[in-house]
């Protein structure tokens, strides 16, 4: 084996590829809700579908989303890895009593990943699947005619399981996020005392703040209520 | 005080192990642990069956030998070594469970004796530093800073006891490695090997089947000596600036 594909086999460069990927995965769920916060503007959807229209057609955001796809699929697959590894250090016989001296989100990114990924896919099969396969009726904005993906969701949220699964959903991203974020700057080996402070603080709010949001896209829209 | 044992016994490495229980009914409060499982000891021979094998050495908290798991905890209840942990920590009437060490890297020798020399392998595979011969060096003639001597000094209270492992979920190494690590980075007697220290600690980590961390900090809380995952950071730093720059292709 040669330097390098040792070093992406070793566990700690298998963990930086999770960091990484898991970091990436962050600031596209920045860009994302700032996207879609734009459906609950009151404009009949207009800005929500010029914006989408913009991001399945301009090259550079095409690149970006095939990229994304990709490091998704590396943090599972990767995830998938050291979890069998993990589970499979503990040898044959496991303890008979824990008692945990560490945070239940740590201990379960695993399982909230998996919860994660089942919301992903339907996630996908209704809004990604349905813009680039669907059957989408074209509005016109002065003469450009673009697809309706504003109708789309809004018809998806008069449901209200579908609206129940998306806030549950953004529960789990949240506690995935509450340990991930400062988990992935300490695998980078940023550990510092000036900065620890700030990634703690960041991590937190992040993981609280992006996925009420979030939650919150659903919610408006079953009841009616739009801003600005 | 009256307790009752319930302690994993396991004839040699590849038996199969079970749960036995011995009530212990004098027991003093101001026994250590280990005094305790003296006391079943002795009353095991004398009645003719096999004591309970454990690992000890020193009794004084300072060679890491006693591992124990106790009440779901490395060492019980208390941030300390087994030998350090006396019967007062636990209430009169408890059962208290003991386990050895579960790792796939510490397989079990007898009952509660696990077999850690895979840290051992790890240690040799860079653990050490370039000792040229010749006279002795007058002490203090390296300067070295107050703040990196402080926690060269910290990493290096690390006995290798494995209790960083038994409490990890995922049975990984990572805090005793990373204390081995940076113990010598941190100082400069250590830089002739710094890179080829940490790239081949950590492969013989990972060849010994450890898991790998995933920063639940278990381990820290755990530590008898108090080890700081600041040293896993660190650890991983070392290791990708060594594998980025090494001329080890
Ligand atoms: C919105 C999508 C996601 C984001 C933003 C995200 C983010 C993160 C971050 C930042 C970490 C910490 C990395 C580290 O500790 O170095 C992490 C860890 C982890 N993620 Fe995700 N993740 C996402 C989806 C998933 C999915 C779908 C799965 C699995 C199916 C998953 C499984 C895991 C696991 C098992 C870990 C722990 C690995 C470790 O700490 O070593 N994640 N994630
Ligand atoms: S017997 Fe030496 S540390 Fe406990």
């Amino acid at each position: 084996m040669n330097w390098f594909t040792n070093f992406f086999s070793s566990t700690l460069g298998r963990k930086l590829m999770m960091a990484l990927t898991g970091l990436f995965l962050i600031l596209f769920l920045a860009v994302h809700l700032a996207g879609n916060l734009q459906l609950l503007k009151s404009d009949g959807g207009r800005a929500f579908n010029v914006y989408a229209h913009f991001m399945t057609h301009n090259p550079l955001i095409v690149t970006i989303s095939v990229v994304n796809f990709a490091f998704i699929a590396i943090h599972i697959i990767w995830a998938a890895i050291l979890t069998r590894r993990n589970r499979a250090a503990r040898g044959p016989v496991g303890y008979a009593v824990t008692n945990n001296s560490s945070s239940l989100t740590s201990r379960n990114m695993g399982i909230l990943g998996t919860l994660i990924l089942v919301f992903i896919v339907i996630h996908l099969r209704s809004f990604w699947y349905e813009t680039h396969f669907g059957n989408i009726p074209l509005v016109d904005y002065d003469g450009s005619p673009v697809k309706d993906l504003f109708t789309v969701v809004d018809v998806a949220y008069t449901q209200l399981w579908f609206v129940v699964l998306y806030v549950v959903s953004m529960a789990i991203v949240g506690f995935h996020l509450y340990h991930g974020f400062g988990s992935a700057f300490q695998t980078l080996g940023l550990n510092h005392v000036k900065y620890n402070p700030a990634i703690r603080f960041i991590g937190v709010a992040f993981s609280i703040v992006v996925p009420v949001l979030f939650a919150l896209i659903p919610i408006l829209m079953f009841l009616d209520i739009t801003i600005g | 005080m009256k307790i009752t044992l319930k302690v994993w016994r396991q004839k040699s490495k590849d038996a199969k192990g079970e749960f036995k229980t011995y009530p212990l009914d004098h027991v003093s409060q101001d026994m250590s642990f280990l005094e305790m499982f003296d006391v079943l000891n002795n009353d095991l021979v004398r009645k003719g069956e096999d004591p309970v094998a454990f690992d000890h050495d020193c009794r004084e908290g300072i060679c890491g030998m006693c591992s124990m798991y106790i009440n779901g905890r490395p060492h019980g209840p208390l941030q300390t070594t087994t030998c350090q942990l006396h019967m007062r920590t636990f209430k009169d009437g408890e059962t208290i469970t003991v386990e050895p060490w579960r790792a796939k890297a510490f397989p079990i020798i007898k009952d509660l004796v696990v077999d850690r020399t895979s840290f051992e392998r790890i240690q040799q595979a860079g653990g050490y530093i370039s000792v040229n011969t010749g006279g002795v060096p007058d002490a203090n003639e390296i300067p070295i800073p107050k703040i990196d001597a402080d926690k060269a000094f910290d990493a290096a209270a690390c006995i290798g006891c494995g209790a960083c492992v038994a409490a990890c979920k995922n049975a990984s190494a990572m805090l005793f490695v990373s204390a081995k690590v940076s113990q010598l980075a941190l100082l400069p007697q250590g830089q002739p090997e710094r890179k080829t220290r940490v790239e081949n600690m950590v492969a013989q980590m990972d060849a010994e089947d450890f898991g790998a961390c995933t920063n639940t900090l278990a381990c820290e809380a755990e530590c008898p000596k108090g080890i700081s995952v600041t040293n896993i950071a660190r650890m991983n730093r070392e290791y990708f600036s060594a594998k980025a720059s090494s001329e080890n292709a």
